[in-house]
C-alpha cells in the first residue's frame, strides 16, 4: 500500500525560526527600554522596607470611617454610570459612521476615524486636569471626562462590532425598499445589541476604577477623600477607601460578568 | 394575444469595477405571470441577473423596463417604490436571525411607512393581521412569536417567503432558494413559490442548479454561460439534452 505523500516542512518551519527570532527581538527590546529609560530595578528592591512599612500602617483600618466615605462612593458609582452612558450614546452615531460595511464613503469614514483617533490619545487624566479647570471642583468635571474617555473606547469598539455582523439580513431590507435608518435599526441593531451592552458594562467597569483616580484630581467622588488621607499621613482611613472600593469594584464586576453571560 | 412582457432586457451589459464580465448583450423578455427558471453553472451569471432587476446591481450598458418603465432612472424614494414591488428570496434566507418571526415578517412592509414609524413599530392592526395571513400561507402561522434562529433551514425561508408576500409584489426573484435545503424541504419552499404563481400570478423568477427541479417547476427555462443567454426555450420544448448541454459543455472547456 502505498503512504500519501506529505509535503515535507521546509527547514525555517522545522526549527521554528520565526518563533524563536521574535522572542529575540522581544528580549533585546526589553532590555534596550529599560535602559534608556533608566529604570533602576534594583532600587525597586533595595526600597522595599519601605512599601512594607507602609502596608504595617494601612493594616489597623479605622472602620468607623466607612460612614463617613459611603456618600463619596455612591457618587463615584454615578460619575462612572452618567459618564458611560453619555459616552457610549454619543459613540453610537459615530460607531456607524466608521464602520467600512455601512459607510462606503472613504472620505467621510477617514475623517471620522481620525477624530476618534484623536480623542483616544487624550489622557483622561489631562481631560480631568483641563476640566478642573473649566468646571471647578466638583463631580461635573469628572462626568464630563469619564464621558469623553468612554466615547473614545467604546466608538472604537462599537464599529469592530458594526463590522463583524451579518450582512444578508441587510441586503433583505434592501431588497424590500427600506430607507438607510430603517435597514439600520431592523437589522443591524438587533445583531449588535447584546455585545454593545457588553463593552458597556466592561467600560463602567473601568470607569469606576478610573474615576477614583480621577477624583484625586479634584473631579468628585471618592478620590477626593483618597487624597485628603493621604495628605494627612491618615492611613488607616485610606485603608478603609481602597476596601470600600474594592468592594464596589468586585460588585460591578460580578454584576457586568453575570448580566454578560445571560445576554451572549 | 399575446400576454405583454412585465420585465425587458435590452443589450443589457454588466461589467464589474474588477473587469469581470458579468452579463454580456442580453436580450429576452419576461411575460406577466411566468415562472422562469434560470439555469447555469455557478459563475455564469445568474445572481448577477437577478440583482439587476431590483438594481440591487447596476448594469453597465443597455435598458431594463418593469411595466414599460425604464429602471435605471429610479433614485430614492423611487428606487425603494420600485424594490417594494420586487420580492427577494436568498439561499442564505437572510433572515434577522435574533428577532421573532412576526418582526421578520413585518420588515417586508417597511416600504408603505415612513421611516419614524418603522423605527416606533407603528404597524397597523390591519398589517399585523395581513403578517398572520402571510405565514398562514406559509403553514408557519404557530411560530409568530418564535425567534427566527430557532427555526430549521426549511421554515425560514417559508418566513422569508411570508416577508415578500408582505411587499404585495409583482415579482419574486429567487437566488438558488433551496441550495441549502434537503430534498423534502426544497418540495416545500418550491411548491410555495409556484402557488403564488398560480394563485396571486406573481411572475416568478428562480435561479436553480438542479435540472430536475427546473423541469418540473418551470414554464420556461433559459440558460446562461460566461453571462451569455445561451438557451430559453418554453418548458414543452425543453430536452434532457439540452440541459446537460448547458452545463457538460462548460464543464468540458474548464
Ligand atoms: N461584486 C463582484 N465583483 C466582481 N466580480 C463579481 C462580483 N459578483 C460576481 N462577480 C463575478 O461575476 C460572475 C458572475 O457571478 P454570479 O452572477 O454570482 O454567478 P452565479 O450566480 O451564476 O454563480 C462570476 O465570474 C463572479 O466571480
Ligand atoms: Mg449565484
Amino acid at each position: 500500500m502505498m503512504l500519501p505523500e506529505i509535503p515535507r516542512r521546509s527547514w525555517s518551519q522545522r526549527w521554528h525560526v520565526k518563533g524563536l527570532v521574535g522572542t529575540g527581538i522581544l528580549l533585546v527590546l526589553l532590555v534596550a527600554s529599560s535602559r534608556m529609560t533608566g529604570v533602576d530595578v534594583g532600587m525597586f528592591f533595595s526600597n522595599f522596607g519601605q512599601f512594607l512599612n507602609l502596608l504595617v500602617r494601612m493594616s489597623s483600618p479605622t472602620w468607623s470611617y466607612t460612614a463617613v466615605i459611603i456618600r463619596p462612593l455612591l457618587e463615584t458609582i454615578q460619575m462612572a454610570i452618567l459618564g458611560t452612558t453619555i459616552g457610549a450614546a454619543f459613540a453610537i452615531p459615530f460607531a456607524v459612521l466608521s464602520a467600512s460595511n455601512l459607510i462606503h464613503n472613504r472620505f467621510l469614514r477617514g475623517v471620522t476615524r481620525l477624530f476618534l483617533d484623536l480623542v483616544r490619545t487624550l489622557p483622561d487624566l489631562l481631560l480631568a486636569a483641563i476640566f478642573v479647570a473649566v468646571f471647578g471642583i466638583g463631580s461635573t468635571a469628572g462626568v464630563v471626562t469619564l464621558a469623553i474617555f468612554s466615547f473614545g473606547m467604546v466608538s472604537k469598539l462599537f464599529y469592530e462590532v458594526i463590522e463583524a455582523i451579518d450582512m444578508g439580513p441587510l441586503e433583505a431590507l434592501e431588497s424590500v425598499g427600506a430607507s438607510k435608518i430603517t435597514i439600520i435599526w431592523f437589522a443591524v441593531l438587533p445583531q449588535i445589541l447584546n455585545q454593545f451592552v457588553s463593552y458597556f458594562l466592561y467600560t463602567l467597569e473601568i470607569n469606576v476604577r478610573a474615576s477614583t483616580v480621577l477624583g484625586y484630581l479634584g473631579a468628585g467622588g471618592i478620590g477626593v477623600f483618597l487624597q485628603r488621607s493621604l495628605n494627612e499621613f491618615n492611613y488607616s482611613q485610606t485603608a478603609v477607601i481602597i476596601l470600600a472600593t474594592l468592594a464596589v469594584v468586585l460588585v460591578i464586576d460580578g454584576v457586568s460578568n453575570h448580566l454578560r453571560r445571560v445576554l451572549l | 394575444m399575446k400576454p405583454a412582457p412585465i420585465i425587458s432586457f435590452k443589450e443589457v451589459n454588466k461589467i464589474y469595477s474588477n473587469g469581470t464580465v458579468g452579463l454580456k448583450d442580453i436580450n429576452f423578455d419576461i411575460l406577466r405571470g411566468q415562472f422562469l427558471v434560470v439555469v447555469g453553472l455557478s459563475g455564469a451569471g445568474k445572481s448577477t441577473l437577478l440583482r439587476t432587476i431590483n438594481r440591487m446591481h447596476e448594469i453597465t450598458s443597455g435598458e431594463i423596463t418593469i411595466e414599460d418603465e425604464t429602471i435605471s432612472d429610479y433614485k430614492g424614494q423611487s428606487l425603494r417604490l420600485l424594490r417594494r414591488k420586487i420580492g427577494m428570496i436568498f439561499q442564505g434566507f437572510n433572515l434577522i436571525n435574533r428577532s421573532s418571526v412576526e418582526r421578520n415578517v413585518l420588515s417586508g412592509r417597511v416600504s408603505y411607512y415612513p421611516t419614524w414609524k418603522t423605527i416606533c413599530g407603528l404597524f397597523t392592526k390591519a398589517d399585523r393581521e395581513m403578517a398572520v395571513r402571510a405565514l398562514q400561507r406559509v403553514q408557519l402561522a404557530d411560530k409568530i412569536y418564535t425567534r427566527a434562529d430557532e427555526l430549521s433551514g426549511g421554515q425560514q425561508q417559508r418566513v422569508a417567503i411570508a416577508r415578500t408576500l408582505m411587499q404585495e409584489p409583482k415579482v419574486i426573484l429567487a437566488d438558488e432558494p433551496v441550495a441549502s435545503l434537503d430534498p423534502l424541504t426544497t418540495k416545500t419552499v418550491m411548491d410555495t413559490l409556484q402557488r403564488l404563481n398560480r394563485e396571486d400570478n406573481i411572475t416568478v423568477i428562480v435561479n436553480l442548479h438542479s435540472v430536475p427541479l427546473a423541469r418540473q417547476y418551470a414554464d420556461r427555462i433559459i440558460g446562461l454561460r460566461a453571462g451569455e443567454l445561451v438557451y430559453d426555450r418554453p418548458i414543452a420544448e425543453v430536452t434532457e439534452a439540452d440541459l446537460n448541454e448547458i452545463y457538460v459543455a462548460e464543464a468540458e472547456k474548464a
